[in-house]
């Protein structure tokens, strides 16, 4: 049978048949959605690579995402208190090149590890709110009726909760492990995804391929999975850039609060010792400059590349 | 639908927010709490309970009923405002902490909120009217940055510069010790001195979100066919912006206001910390420490119901002003 005239951006047809058959031939629906994909992915980096903003934020999330894999097998006794041999509140030098703290552990070597843990609640947290949030919002928006106003009342609330609040609350009843502090994140971003990806299920799934594909009898899970799905993606895609950036800044207020990683290795970990170690009062400015100084380029990193994406994804936005 | 049925049913929607809320913040502090209520309400520092108190604290609050009996109970007591005793402050009832707390924090964020909108949206305004400008650029950059930065870490920077080194203001605290007498002038500047460094973080770091959504708005306004219409007729630049656009692109932003009060809550609680600013945000910050979780529960409360006291007054604003809302 031949395949019936595709629309524009659309996906092919369902073909189960071919489904199974690696490589696909050439001419197949497979085949020709593989090389619409791979177009789409050129075209996108070239949009991308315009914007000097995005490729700004990227260029320096690399050097992080760099300095953390470089901090996972790296050398870390230097963060043992009874192992820090440096003098107290030292300013910057050519063996300590953030100084030290309180304690003479250098603060270069804190912030090294800090990374990581900063880096790991933060996508871990983001990967809870977008499993969530677009679950909840293409089910709101797929089904409507009565689940979609119960999920969305229930996405109300989760707006209306002050979410450092309710975080403080979570973390402080259920104690103190990375884990928590990961889910607490999750759980408090969760609404605004939620609603986005809902107004974007909405809009799709009134387009005509949709409704085509429904009427050669396509499954619910067909439609949501192969049209709806791949239609959102973009738009759960930049929002989850952006929600990294709202994680990463929690996680810091969370132990800046003394909630946050019981190990205390985190950037806003150290900026709590720091702050309970009167550097503001002593005008330890490098014990607070570093991670500070971290936290601000990652965060800005991500909200970099997310206003990026959203431009070339929202073409209404892209005449700006 | 008309407006008297608009305003029913935003009213109606935030008591049955109101009622998620309590449903939530009772299961959270009383069902999901680890250990026995009693003692995980009352564990906190230097209140240790006798046998006695322990039983009048069960019998006072209904602790050894069911789940329901003791929902009822609590239920019962939030709406006459028993919300129970703090460990932290020696059997003081959280009611009266709490009003104790809150005008300072009333002070500081609504000073700096005003600031934050008034700026916020000035910058807006001048920015998306003139789009690509250096002063577009160059408040885009700065309000990213802006964004970017924890609260707490800005206030930390400035308490630094401005306090430890400078000497310019003090270093913490909502007054001195030694101005005593409330009303003179002495009083007077010694708030607004104290305010000062805490009222700057804020406002700095919520500039970015009113300048972004304005900035925004003015731009989608701007693309609209009633401002070409305007221009069209020859209406003078000034007066498309000022009576056209500025008059439409705000209506957005009077719902940020509501909806950011929320996230101005969270930046005080980290920014009164760092200047020992004795408000609501210490208050919670004394309670997770001292683990005084009636205290906890207590703010944890007031915290949703001003926000949802809040989205309630932005609805109707908002309808108010714009008609369409109404009618949908």
């Amino acid at each position: 049978m031949q395949p019936p005239p595709l629309h524009v951006g659309a996906e092919p047809p369902p073909q189960p048949v071919l489904e199974e058959e690696p490589p696909p031939p050439p001419g197949s629906p497979r085949h020709i959605a593989w090389a619409r994909r791979r177009a789409a992915v050129r075209q996108f980096w070239a949009a991308y690579r315009k914007d000097k903003m995005g490729l700004a934020g990227l260029s320096i999330l690399l050097v992080f995402i760099a300095v953390a894999i470089y901090a996972v097998f790296a050398d870390d006794t230097g963060l043992s208190i009874t192992e820090a041999t440096g003098p107290r509140l030292d300013p910057p030098s050519l063996e300590y090149p953030f100084g030290t703290d309180i304690q003479g552990r250098s603060v270069f070597t804190l912030t090294l590890h800090g990374s990581k843990i900063s880096l790991l609640v933060g996508l871990s947290a983001t990967v809870i709110t977008m499993v969530i949030g677009s679950a909840v919002g293409l089910i709101a928006g797929f089904r409507g009726g009565w689940i979609d106003q119960l999920l969305m009342r229930i996405t109300d609330w989760g707006l209306v909760i002050p979410w450092l609040m309710l975080a403080i609350s979570l973390a402080a009843i259920f104690g103190q492990s990375l884990f928590v502090i990961i889910l607490v994140i999750g759980l408090t971003t969760w609404p605004s995804t939620a609603r986005l990806v809902r107004s974007q299920t909405l809009s799709v799934r009134e387009r005509p391929y949709v409704e085509r594909s429904r009427a050669l009898g396509a499954s619910n899970w067909h439609l949501v999975s192969r049209h709806v799905l791949p239609n959102v993606m973009p738009v759960i895609m930049a929002n989850t850039v952006l929600i990294v950036a709202i994680a990463i800044l929690s996680e810091t207020a969370l132990s800046f609060l003394g909630l946050g990683d019981p190990l205390g290795k985190s950037w806003g970990s150290i900026l709590e010792r720091a702050s309970d170690g009167g550097a503001a009062t002593r005008g330890a400015w490098w014990w607070l400059g570093a991670p500070g100084l971290c936290i601000v380029l990652v965060v800005l990193a991500f909200t970099m590349i997310g206003f990026a994406l959203d431009q070339i994804i929202n073409p209404r936005l892209r005449e700006r | 639908m008309g407006t008297r049925q608009y305003v029913i049913r935003k009213i109606v929607q935030a008591f049955v927010t109101l009622l998620a809320i309590l449903i939530f913040n009772f299961f959270l502090f009383r069902v999901w709490s680890p250990g026995d209520p009693v003692s995980f309400l009352t564990r906190g520092q230097g209140f240790n309970l006798s046998l006695e108190e322990r039983a009048a604290v069960i019998e006072e609050y209904g602790l050894d009923k069911s789940t329901w009996g003791q929902f009822t109970e609590y239920m019962k007591d939030t709406f006459t405002g028993k919300l129970g005793v703090s460990s932290f402050y020696q059997g003081e009832s959280v009611m009266a902490i709490f009003f104790r707390f809150l005008t300072p924090t009333l002070l500081l964020v609504g000073i700096s909120t005003m600031i934050s909108m008034v700026v916020g949206i000035w910058m807006g305004i001048r920015s998306g009217w003139r789009r690509g400008s250096k002063f577009d650029r160059g408040s885009m950059f700065f309000s990213l940055i802006l964004y970017s930065m924890p609260e707490f870490w800005l206030g930390m920077l400035l308490l630094m510069l401005f306090s430890s080194q400078l000497g310019w203001f003090p270093v913490g605290g909502r007054v001195s010790t030694n101005v005593s007498s409330m009303g003179t002038l002495e009083y007077f500047t010694d708030v607004a001195e104290h305010l000062f460094l805490p009222v700057l973080t804020l406002a700095l770091g919520y500039l970015g979100e009113f300048y972004l959504l304005m900035r925004s708005s003015l731009l989608d306004v701007l693309g609209e066919d009633y401002i070409t219409t305007a221009r069209a007729k020859g209406v003078l630049e000034r007066n498309v912006l000022n009576r056209h656009a500025v008059r439409n692109a705000l209506l957005p932003t009077v719902t940020l206001i509501a909806l950011s009060f929320g996230y101005v809550i969270g930046g005080a609680i980290t920014v009164e910390v760092v200047f020992s600013y004795q408000g609501l945000g210490l208050l919670t910050y004394t309670a997770i420490v001292a683990k005084d979780y009636w205290l906890l529960q207590g703010l944890f409360l007031f915290f949703s119901l001003a926000v949802i006291a809040f989205n309630l007054v932005s609805d109707l604003v908002y309808a108010y002003l714009d008609p369409r809302v109404r009618e949908a």
